[in-house]
Parts: structure tokens; sequence; C-alpha cells
């Protein structure tokens, strides 16, 4: 157990290169909360933003137009602006007017945290995005599909959830990846509400230990390896959707 | 005040399909023109005419795919015309197949026919399940209740077609331009299962360019042209002695 902080204990005294989180338990413990925080958000946010994106394009289609112009409206709103202003806007703006709670030393205790926030942000973010990306699934799906479920008695919430839905994910998979993947990297912009991720956890520690180099190389491999890991996911659910006979 | 728009009790000695003085217009392209007729139950009735007179509008606007400009629809005493139709009491007792099958094709075979019960009609599974194998059966598919829609030829993804809306036991069948896709070899096979249908007594309604089909199926013919009924009759009266030079013109092109 103990090869690996022994190998780069050694490799600091022989060459320099500090790699501290992996022989001192106290980063490593730091670096691996950072670690799961950025799990959290990801997984978080790809299943809001993806919750998002159906319900988006399914209303943009709705009859009423009102609705059809929120959906847009939202779209424009959270596409056209960065994603670091969304974050501080919802932190700094909205939080700081809705009411809060004391904590036993009277401090304020806002009802909704910053990890939470940023949460709520990036959803929304990712959200638009993946309302544009599955408005370009549903319109693939061939107009006599959904002629043939409203025939069958479906309504159009129904023959959207098992039959357009169904379709128009197989057609956006591809750009819905792309997106999901930039969602992830996006994560490391809750760093700027001190949210204690990876890269906030990475920077504490080479703020503390000098060793800037290396603790960028850690951070390169490690959102290497979780972006890679979700590229994975996405294909193998990619592959399960696949239909015999269908598209390639 | 319920009571007023809803239908008379419809019986079956009531034509279960009234069509009363219909028109359609797409923006300003009139393509019904007037359109009344009537059907009874258990009867196969085949539209036939050149192409653009408005055929498959026709019977689309019988289970309000297409709304009505103006006219009256009534199937079994349901007003499809009204705004406040009720579209699944609708559709539950017509039934519809299209001329490029539209099948799901992210499902099985079976899971085509046992969808809608399902979802529409919240039938228990189980049972929708052996009424759908019985039908696949019906159709001649049985050993292809697995396979997706991309792996059955045109002919047998148009049989699961009518299997699907056959689920859903209609009184009424539409069908429009079904063969129309298909090689011809397989036209027969579609055409054997309807033929089976309107044997068992299911009221069918067919666009259809299948002459001698029609010929040979049907109680009654009509001939539309322009958005307009040319002429109709019997077929025997109507393929032999045609009235109307457009009728005459028609069928010496087609037979």
């Amino acid at each position: 157990m103990d090869v690996i902080p022994a190998w780069f204990k050694d490799l600091y005294e022989t060459t320099g290169l500090n790699f501290t989180v992996f022989y001192d338990p106290y980063d490593w413990h730091r670096y691996v909360d950072g670690v799961r925080m950025t799990v959290l958000l990801t997984v978080s946010t790809i299943l809001a933003s993806l919750l998002i994106g159906a319900v988006g394009a399914l209303l943009q289609s709705a009859p009423s137009r009102i609705v059809r112009g929120a959906v847009n409206g939202f779209v424009v709103l959270f596409r056209n602006t960065p994603p670091l202003v969304q974050i501080f806007f919802f932190y700094f703006g909205i939080g700081a007017v809705l009411p809060a709670g004391q904590d036993q030393f009277g401090l304020r205790q806002p009802f909704i945290d910053n990890v939470e926030w940023a949460i709520i942000a990036l959803s929304l973010f990712a959200g638009a995005f993946n309302v544009e990306i599955f408005r370009s699934g549903v319109e693939a799906v061939p107009k006599t599909t959904v002629e043939a479920a409203e025939a069958l008695g479906y309504t159009r919430l129904k023959a959207y959830v098992y039959v357009i839905l169904p379709l128009a994910l197989r057609v956006c998979l591809p750009a819905l990846n792309n997106n999901l993947v930039n969602l992830l990297k996006t994560t490391t912009l809750a760093y700027a509400i001190a949210v204690p991720e990876t890269l906030y956890a990475v920077k504490q520690i080479w703020s503390e230990s000098q060793n800037v180099f290396e603790m960028m190389l850690v951070l390169f491999v490690t959102y290497g390896i979780l972006v890679g890991i979700l590229v994975w996911i996405m294909h193998r659910w990619e592959k399960s959707l696949r239909i015999p006979g269908y598209g390639r | 005040m319920a009571a007023a728009t809803d239908p008379r009790p419809w019986t079956p000695d009531q034509p279960i399909v009234q069509l009363i003085d219909v028109h359609k217009s797409f923006g300003t392209l009139e393509v019904l023109k007037g359109v009344s007729f009537d059907v009874k139950k258990g009867e196969v009735i085949c539209i036939i005419g050149p192409s653009g007179s408005g055929k498959s509008t026709l019977i689309r606007c019988i289970n309000a795919l297409v709304p009505v400009t103006s006219g009256t629809i009534l199937v079994e005493n349901i007003e499809v015309a009204d705004p406040k139709l009720d579209k699944l009491a609708l559709r539950r007792k017509v039934g519809m197949v299209f001329q490029q099958y539209n099948l799901f094709p992210h499902k099985t075979a079976l899971q085509n026919v046992m969808m809608a019960p399902i979802h529409v009609l919240h039938q228990d599974k189980g049972e929708v399940e052996e009424r759908a194998r019985a039908l696949m059966k019906k159709v001649r598919l049985t050993g292809k209740e697995d396979s997706y829609p991309g792996e059955l030829s045109g002919g047998q993804q148009q049989r699961v077609a009518i299997a699907r809306s056959l689920a859903m036991r209609p009184d009424i069948m539409l069908f429009d331009e079904v063969t129309a896709a298909l090689d011809p070899e397989t036209v027969k096979e579609v055409l054997f299962t309807i033929r089976e249908l309107a044997e068992d007594g299911m009221t069918c309604l067919l666009v259809t360019h299948e002459m001698n089909f029609a010929r040979d199926v049907a109680d009654h013919i009509y001939f539309t042209d322009h958005g307009v009924i040319v002429e109709h009759g019997p077929p025997a009266s109507f393929f032999s002695a045609p009235s109307d030079p457009r009728t005459r013109e028609f069928l010496s092109q087609v037979l």
C-alpha cells in the first residue's frame, strides 16, 4: 500500500517533482474530495440539463405562442451570455436578495448554498443548448410517423414521450455528446464561487506547496480521464440505442 | 349543455360513416368541393381517381388528421368537425393504414402492435400481448414478432401496420394507398390480408389504384376528380358501363 507514496516521495527527493497529492494524506483527501465534487456537479447538471432540453423541445412545438416565446427567450438568454456571468448572477445577484436564515452565531445562512447555485446555473446554461440539440432531433422525426401515432389515439404529449423523443434522441446523440463533454469541463467555473471542486482543491494545494507545474499535470490528467469516462458511457448508450435495420 | 353535444346513440342500421357536403381548402386551393356519401356497417368502399383529386385528403378528414373547412362528417354519430371533439373516442373507432407504413422504427413488430392499447387505452399488458400475437398470426407474420421494422420487407411492414391498427379494435379501417409503395409481389400479400378483413365484416374505406382488387372486393366504388365525386356505383356497373366521360377516360388509362 505504501509503494506509491514512497515512490512519489522518492521522485520529489531525486528530481524535485513534487506531487504532494500522492504522498501527503491531507492533500490526497482534498484532491479526492474535489474530484467527488466535480462528479457530483457533472452528474446532477447532466441529468437536469437533459430534462430541461427534453421539456424545452416539447414546449417549442406547444400550441401556445406565449409558451413557445418563453422557451425561445430562455434559450437566447442562457446561450448568449457567458456561463461565469450566469453563475455570478445567481450566486451574488439572486442569492443576495433571497431571504436567508441565521446560524447559531447570528450569521447569514442562505437557503441555497454555493454548490446548489452552481448546479442551478450550469444546468440552465447547458439546458439551453440541449433544447436546441433536442429540437434538431425532433425535427428529423418524419411527420408521417407522428401522424401514425396520432391516428392510434396518442395525444401530443404521449406521442412525444413514446415515439418522437426516443427517435429524436438517436439523431441528436452525437451533438448531445459534445455539449455534455463541454458541460463537464465548464463545472470548473464553480471554482469562482468557492465550490470545492477539482480545480479549487488543486489550486489550494499548489498555493501551499508551490508545485504549480506538477498540479497542473494532475489537473489535465484528471479531466482527461473524467471526460474519457463520460465519452465511453455516451458511446455505450449510443450503441445500446442502435436499432437493427435502421440508419447506419 | 353537455347533453346537446353528446351524439345520438348509434345503431347499426344507421350509416357508420356519413359525409355531408364536405369542403376542404389548403389556403386558396380547394381540394374537396362538397363531397357527400354514406357508408353502411360492414361495407367495403373503394375511392379511386387520378392523383391530386383529393382522395387521400378525403379519408384523412374522416379520422380528423385533416380538419375540414366546412360540412359534416359523422362517424357512428360522432361529429368529427366538432371543435370539442374527443379525438381519442374517434380514433378508437377508426383505424388507419398509411402508404409509407409509418411503423415505429425503434420498436419490434410485436411492440408496434402492443404499444397503442397499452399507452392509449391502458389495457393489461398480458392481455394485449396475447391479442397482438394472435394478430401477427392473422397477418401471417408468426415468427417475425421480434424483428424491427427495418428488418422487414415493405409488404411485411404494411401487414404489421394493419395488425397495429387492428389491435385498437376499430369499427372502421381506412387504407390510404397502402400498396402504392410496394413492389408487385408484395402487393398481393397485403391485399390478401385486407380481403380477409373485409370478409370478416370489417367496414373498410380504401383509397386505391388497384382496380382489379376494387372490382373484386368493393361493395361500392366512388370515382373522384378535382374534389368532387364524379360517379359512383357497385363495381359491376361502374367498371362495365361508366357513364361519365371523365370516368371512362380514367378507366381506359388504368385498366
